[in-house]
């Protein structure tokens, strides 16, 4: 057999391909009919494929499709976050809303260093201390940051201090309420409730409309 | 045919889970025989031929409608199997060639040592042999002749399948072939 060309077991193949050109055919009989080897070869060839073709269709159990069916993954998750966006588009906006002010909030509390208050009349500045000099009447509120308050007279109207204290004289009167907020909660509490007071507000003008 | 799965395939994509069932049943036995023939286990072959349909529906989007669909789902089953086969191998390449033996790789000694007693091999049944023999092949000769002869595709299909050359899927088949023929005259036939 080793002395036979290496192309005959090639042709084989592709005989049992089925893609066998018909010179290649005839070489290959005419081989096969002098040389017992390749006969036996070929013979043994045949034998595979009708060994393997032998082999019983398998089927998959009956409960197959039931396990996929159980196996497949639930609804993406991120699908169930848009639906819930598109069902609730003011609630997703107000917490995208609540979500960046918060931001914003915690960087303004430790950005705003800087002395400042509300502009009244009657108001005396020393230093960093906001004086309401004693038998004035200040209307309206007042709003100081990071600076205190020292009351002689009357004021007429809320008083917030932020990051700062209040010195009251006996004189002093505070016809609204008086608070002082020192601490990043208290800071971002007192955002929260005016916001919301807004909000509210926003809404009864809207209704009254 | 054609036309029905890409019916289901778009009812499908539109998130309908009891078309994609549809889709199971008409090609689960031949991906659950693929699977089994390949691994040679029930047990393994119903985990990957159900892992195939899984990553098929997730990947659903992805299939290009105006290809065979049983070719792509072929695809992935067969990848799988090949996979799970090569996690199964210890750290060396069964393929790699062993030095200083030309042409002799790890699969043929380990073949040769892993080989049945010849009293072992006559109580088995027909069956049990084919599987047994299929078994022995190396795997990328053992992914080629069961979708040629066990699932009956055509060349072209396979190398579809397989993504190979054509001429690499024949080369693949007439050495499987050829081994199949050295490990079956080396013990009695049934």
């Amino acid at each position: 057999m080793n002395a036979c060309p290496e192309r005959i077991v090639h042709f084989m193949h592709e005989y049992l391909d089925g893609e066998i050109s018909r010179e290649h055919e005839l070489e290959l009989k005419s081989h096969l009919q002098s040389c017992e080897a390749c006969k036996a070869h070929m013979h043994e060839l045949s034998d595979v494929v009708a060994f393997v073709k032998g082999a019983a269709h398998i089927e998959a159990p009956n409960d197959f499709s039931h396990s996929v069916i159980a196996r497949l993954p639930k609804e993406k998750s991120h699908a169930g976050v848009s639906k819930w966006l598109r069902r609730h588009p003011v609630l997703a906006a107000a917490a995208m809303f609540l979500l960046l002010m918060s931001g914003a909030l915690f960087t303004n509390f430790n950005d705003e260093q800087q002395f400042s208050f509300t502009k009244q009349e009657n108001v005396v500045v020393e230093g960093e201390t906001v004086i309401i000099p004693k038998g004035q009447v200040v209307k309206g509120d007042l709003v100081v940051r990071n600076g205190d308050v020292r009351i002689d007279g009357e004021l007429d109207g809320n008083l917030t201090i932020i990051n700062g204290s209040a010195y009251m004289a006996s004189t002093a009167n505070i016809t609204g309420t008086s608070e002082e907020i020192n601490e990043v909660f208290d800071w971002l509490w007192y955002n929260i409730k005016y916001g919301a007071q807004e909000v509210v507000s926003f809404f009864e003008k809207e209704e009254a409309k | 045919m054609d036309a029905l799965v890409n019916k289901r395939i778009k009812q499908v994509l539109k998130g309908d889970k009891d078309a994609f069932a549809e889709i199971v049943d008409l090609y689960q036995h031949r991906l659950y025989q693929v699977c089994f023939r390949m691994l040679g286990n029930r047990h393994e072959a119903e985990d990957i031929a159900q892992e195939a349909f899984v990553r098929a529906y997730i990947n659903i989007h992805t299939f290009d409608q105006k290809r065979k669909f049983s070719t792509w789902l072929y695809r992935i089953a067969t990848n799988l199997c090949i996979d799970r086969i090569r996690k199964k191998k210890p750290d060396y390449y069964l393929d790699a060639e062993v030095r200083g033996t030309e042409g002799l790789d790890m699969y043929s000694q380990i073949a040769t040592s892993d080989e049945l007693p010849e009293e072992e091999l006559m109580k088995l049944e027909l069956q049990e042999r084919i599987q047994y023999e299929i078994s022995r092949l190396p795997d990328k000769y053992r992914s080629a002749i069961v979708l040629k002869y066990m699932e009956e595709l055509s060349l072209q299909e396979i190398s579809e399948i397989l993504d190979l050359p054509l001429g690499t899927v024949k080369t693949r088949i007439h050495r499987g072939r050829e081994a199949l023929r050295k490990q079956l005259s080396r013990q009695p036939h049934i």
